[in-house]
């Protein structure tokens, strides 16, 4: 499986939740496949995937899922010691590790060699890090959702990517009808 | 009222209830003050590209948000400014020590100084600069202006506004 594919087992089980997704191919494959105003796609400013969840997650009520990837947390290193230090119970970390920069041509990542993302975020203090692999991602995520605690996940998958349209919506609309939802659910 | 007290003061009254930080040596007592402040969850960052990234998820999330850091950081924060707080149009009220102004010690400060106000120009950025301790008055004004045109403000304070080094 490759990480569009995980996204798309992922579809039922993130549908109804708010997803925050990372820069290029992911929210471009997100976009294609199940566009609706509870995601809010990035369109610039790699590796902040993460540090924009976990600030909407210590906002407010609502279960926030950052779907990250291995490149843009390496890209970010920082946020793994902010993240274990600001417990948010409602945050979910997905770093959809295919051992390589998908969006720029599968060019290597150190992840992909000697570098584990998951002793990485337990050393820095995370304290519910799951490993898992791409067939596994529905069932970590589902026990994720129903854990209430602050989750990260690390699902390993292969790289590759397929064709995808570029996202053409203003940033101010995903921005704005992301912010209604999320007011809208928090009443 | 002491002038970080003051500041703090004008963040609550603005309803910031999230502030990040980077640390500066002329930022250690404002900080001090928004880590004891009851009504502001403080969020130390670990780069400041990343504290802007926390504060856009918190303004998504409802909620007004700050980041203080030392002008060094323009120079880590370009692309975030462009691509996130100015493309999806979000206000960011930016607390700035102007280290390399009139009394710095340390000589390589003044190297990010003098492309300081020049960046933030080339960015659009509203830049406000503190120079006299009075000068703080202006700063509630500042962040209602702010959050009323959605966008990255930065208020540069230098040594002498903070009397001394
Ligand atoms: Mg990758």
């Amino acid at each position: 499986m490759i990480r569009s594919d995980v996204i798309k087992s992922l579809l039922p089980v993130i549908r109804d939740e708010f997803v925050v997704c990372n820069i290029g191919l992911p929210s471009q494959e997100l976009h294609m496949m199940d566009d609706q105003p509870t995601n809010f796609y990035m369109l610039g400013t790699m590796g902040l995937s993460s540090s924009i969840g976990l600030g909407l997650a210590l906002a407010q009520k609502q279960k926030i899922i950052s779907i990250d990837g291995d490149g843009s947390v390496l890209t970010n290193f920082g946020t793994l010691p902010t993240i274990a230090n600001n417990v948010a119970d409602n945050f979910i970390l997905l770093i959809i590790d295919n051992g390589s920069y998908g969006s720029t041509g599968d060019q290597p990542t150190y992840a992909g060699k000697k570098t584990s993302l998951t002793a990485v975020a337990k050393a820095c203090g995370c304290e519910n890090v799951v490993e898992c692999q791409a067939e596994e991602a529905v069932d970590v995520m589902t026990a994720a959702l129903a854990s209430n605690k602050m989750t990260i996940i690390v699902c390993k998958c292969e790289s590759g990517n397929i064709p995808v349209p570029v996202i053409t919506k203003d940033p101010v609309t995903i921005r704005d009808r992301f912010m209604d939802a999320l007011a809208a659910a928090n009443g | 009222m002491d002038v970080n007290d003051r500041i703090v003061a004008d963040l609550v009254k603005n309803k910031v209830e999230l502030v990040t930080t980077v640390p500066c040596k002329q930022l250690a007592g404002v900080i001090d003050k928004i880590e004891d402040s009851k009504d502001i969850y403080h969020i130390p960052s670990n780069k400041e590209d990343e504290g802007m990234g926390i504060c856009a998820g918190a303004i998504m999330g409802g909620k007004r948000s700050a980041i203080i850091m030392q002008n060094t950081a323009i120079g880590v924060t370009i692309n975030t400014l462009a691509t996130l707080i100015q493309y999806y149009r979000m206000p960011l009220p930016m607390l700035i020590s102007y280290r390399g102004e009139l009394g710095e010690p340390v000589a390589c400060q003044v190297e990010m100084a003098v492309h300081t106000k020049a960046l933030l120009a080339q960015m659009n950025i509203p830049t406000y600069h503190f120079h006299k301790e009075s000068d703080i008055e202006e700063f509630d004004k500042i962040l209602q202006y702010t959050f009323m045109c959605n966008k990255p403000v930065a208020i540069l304070t230098d040594a002498t506004f903070w009397k001394g080094y």
